[in-house]
């Protein structure tokens, strides 16, 4: 099965090598590209936001106190499901496959839930606050508020979005057996994804909604 | 029909050699990086020749002042932003990518790139990319604002045509692409090496793929960002508008981050073809690389370096003085590693015992017309000057001697070079010198003259100019015409030579020392029959009469 797997995943590390498998370092390297596709967005925000006469308005004033706490419930889940994320290699490592899968089965739902209530909270900024998304209504302040926040949140949303498919091909993979308790470099390569978009959503949420 | 091809040319199955169509389907989805490299070459000469045209068609209309054979104006001034689009992103840098798959695994000892799928897919992402990006071109709608797309020109308000749209999607996904292709190299060169490869006994072409797929991977992205961010505010101009001072936005924003990216990516253009005359130099010149870890060392610094110099692209945009004065001082810095590199070059070939094939003419030729695009970029990066020639053929003359004179000329140092290598045949060595010649003495012909008109103000990008540059602009268009027109000689060269040249030896040009001259030409499908071992060579520069100083005196 292993030697199956490997050979399905294309030419493996040389002699001399930095001892990882080639996938974990394209992880990391993708990684690092995708921290700068954001480092691009974030620093669009500051920016925006940080120009003098910007007309920026407070995220407290804006968002109000329960839009703050319902985020920051929705930052818990997203860093709940990382640690399961950790507990599907954990449980992994000592052979016990069923549970591995079941703890996949919770990151899923929790990268599903954050999805969810981050769904709700566009649909209420958009009907409720900002109208001038899909009216000719104005806004109050630089509008930039609200464009640099759809353009950090969704692309955000996206990542999770894909995250959330790939633990569920690990998940199918598990159930059907094709991941089995000695790949556990899959199970890495996935949680390293998950654990940046966590990392990600953390700066996100501070830029965004904190500060 | 049958297919008689040798190496990793051969079809891969019984079928595959009676019917093309099965050949050529074999090679639309091969996972060989080998196929793959050959793939992304054919594509970027290509793309040279449809941006060569474009170059022609501005030589043309600039020959004479006031309109001559382009009567509408607004295409004239799509050309000039899809002439640099076509040779930047679809030849200079794919063609880099090409060579690097072919050669790099192969120098490292391994027997493909770390994920040959994902290699595929980077290359079949760049022909729908050079669609969408050229789309313009199928219903006249060439967007109008240069290669750079500043905003506000580059907004739904003054660019509201389609081709513009489909003109940044394009460009996102040759970033994909090239991002792909750097994740891949990375993992290779870093965990593919053979027996006794070490960091620092791989190849110098190889270190500079790693390079180069650092600076990829590191400042592709941010423009990425900023394109999608160029690319919402078009579709959605009521609710996004991060560039529009109208909605609170920031037009600098937008040039910031699109420097960011764009002067990394003039490395991404040059340090692959300085990997290139690594290579050569040495071969030619029968001797060791002077400076072998000064060589690592100066490439990496020159990428750091590359990250914190954009703003001198931006010096005519009233940022603060302070902040362009620190651009200009480490503007100039670059200068330093670039100038080690140059001088470790005079002295690989000192004392060599040299020969002047093509390859090695390209790359002297380099070595003489690189330091003119350099230094003129230690005169740009002066603020007070730079003022005055923002925005003039200075920096068109600047731009050319750094990407024709540098890149191109490395890129057919390079592709002459190892095209025993690829195609298991010789090209004919007197056309290539013929090639030479031309394309160097007519580099200088078009292009030194444009460092005049700027100074003298002759602006970029206009449809006209003032009738007294009437003179130099037909002399830099006859120079233009007969530069595009040698091209077709390296064309017809590799083509015919391709099919018809003299077999190639493995070791094609007796003195390469690196894995891919051990193993035959062209390489078989897996490179190496069994697992190769590089016995660590110390690359120490010696005398010519010590042991080691040339190759050809003390032993194989």
């Amino acid at each position: 099965m292993a030697t199956h797997d490997a050979a399905m995943a294309g030419p493996g590390p040389g002699e001399e090598s930095l001892g990882v498998t080639n996938g974990k370092l394209g992880m990391w390297t993708f990684l690092v590209m995708d921290a700068m596709t954001f480092a691009g967005f974030l620093a669009a925000y500051a920016r925006l936001r940080w120009a003098p006469g910007s007309n920026w308005p407070l995220p407290i004033e804006e968002f109000g106190p329960v839009g703050i706490q319902l985020t920051a419930l929705n930052t818990f889940i997203l860093i709940c499901s990382s640690v399961s994320m950790v507990h599907v290699l954990a449980e992994q490592l000592r052979g016990n496959m069923v549970a591995a899968r079941k703890w996949m089965a919770v990151t899923v739902i929790g990268g599903l839930i954050f999805l969810g209530i981050q769904g709700f909270e566009w649909t209420h900024l958009i009907l409720d606050l900002w109208p001038f998304v899909y009216t000719d209504a104005t806004y109050g302040f630089n509008q930039n508020f609200a464009a640099t926040f759809f353009s950090l949140t969704g692309f955000h949303g996206l990542h999770v979005s894909v995250g959330v498919i790939y633990n569920f091909i690990l998940y199918l993979g598990i159930r059907n057996g094709k991941i089995g308790p000695e790949d556990t470099s899959i199970t890495e390569i996935a949680g390293l994804y998950w654990h940046f978009v966590d990392l990600i959503w953390i700066l996100v949420f501070t830029f965004v909604y904190l500060i | 029909m049958e297919i008689r091809a040798k190496g990793y040319l051969s079809p891969l199955s019984e079928k595959g050699k009676h019917s093309l169509l099965t050949y050529l389907k074999e090679w639309a989805c091969t996972t060989d990086a080998k196929r793959i490299g050959v793939m992304y070459l054919i594509l970027s000469l290509f793309m040279a020749v449809v941006g060569g045209v474009l170059s022609i068609l501005i030589r043309l209309e600039l020959m004479q002042s006031g309109p001559s054979i382009i009567t509408d104006d607004s295409f004239y001034n799509a050309l000039p932003g899809m002439h640099a689009t076509a040779m930047i992103f679809f030849f200079i840098i794919p063609c880099f990518t090409g060579v690097g798959n072919f050669i790099m695994p192969i120098q490292i000892g391994a027997p493909d790139m770390a994920f040959p799928k994902l290699n595929l897919a980077a290359f079949w992402i760049l022909p729908p990319a050079a669609l969408l990006t050229f789309g313009g071109f199928f219903f006249n709608s060439l967007p109008e604002f240069g290669w750079t797309a500043y905003p506000p020109l580059s907004t739904s308000v003054y660019s509201p045509i389609w081709g513009a749209d489909l003109w940044v999607m394009g460009i996102i996904l040759v970033g994909v692409s090239s991002t792909m292709a750097a994740v891949n190299f990375l993992a290779t060169a870093f965990n593919m090496r053979c027996k006794g490869m070490k960091m620092f006994q791989v190849p110098l072409f190889t270190w500079s793929i790693i390079v180069t797929s650092f600076l990829i991977l590191a400042a592709t992205p941010v423009l990425t960002s900023a394109l999608i961010m160029l690319t919402l505010e078009r579709t959605f101009p009521g609710v996004f508008s991060f560039f529009s001072p109208a909605g609170g936005g920031d037009p600098i924003l937008y040039q910031h981050l699109f420097w960011f990216y764009s002067h990394p990516a003039v490395y991404i253009m040059i340090l692959p073809g300085f990997g290139m005359i690594n290579e050569i130099i040495p071969t030619f010149s029968r001797k060791h690389i002077f400076g072998y870890a000064l060589m690592v060392w100066s490439m990496v610094a020159i990428a750091v370096l590359g990250f914190v110099v954009w703003a001198h692209h931006m010096f005519a945009t009233g940022i603060a003085v302070q902040i362009r004065v620190g651009f200009m001082f480490l503007t100039m810095l670059i200068a330093v590693p670039t100038g080690i590199k140059v001088f470790s070059w005079l002295a690989t070939v000192w004392g060599g015992s040299i020969k002047f094939d093509t390859p090695m003419l390209y790359a002297l030729g380099f070595l003489a017309l690189f330091p003119i695009g350099g230094l003129s970029g230690i005169v740009l990066a002066a603020v007070p000057v730079d003022i005055q020639l923002h925005d003039t053929y200075y920096v068109v003359a600047h731009i050319h001697y750094v990407l024709v004179a540098g890149s191109v000329m490395t890129i057919f140092a390079g592709l002459y070079y190892w095209f025993p290598k690829m195609t298991g045949r010789m090209y004919n060595e007197f056309w290539g010198r013929v090639h030479f010649w031309i394309t160097l003495v007519f580099i200088n012909v078009t292009f030194f003259i444009q460092h005049y008109l700027g100074m003298k103000g002759m602006p970029r990008r206009y449809y006209d100019y003032d009738p007294q540059f009437e003179a130099l602009n037909m002399l830099s268009s006859f120079g233009s015409f007969v530069l595009f027109a040698a091209q077709f000689i390296f064309l017809a060269n590799v083509v015919y030579s391709s099919f018809k040249g003299k077999e190639a030896k493995a070791n094609s040009w007796d003195d390469g020392l690196h894995l891919e001259w051990l193993i035959s030409s062209p390489p078989d499908h897996h490179n190496f029959h069994e697992p190769p071992v590089w016995e660590p060579i110390v690359r120490q520069h010696v005398g010519p009469d010590q042991p080691g100083g040339l190759w050809h005196r003390y032993g194989e």
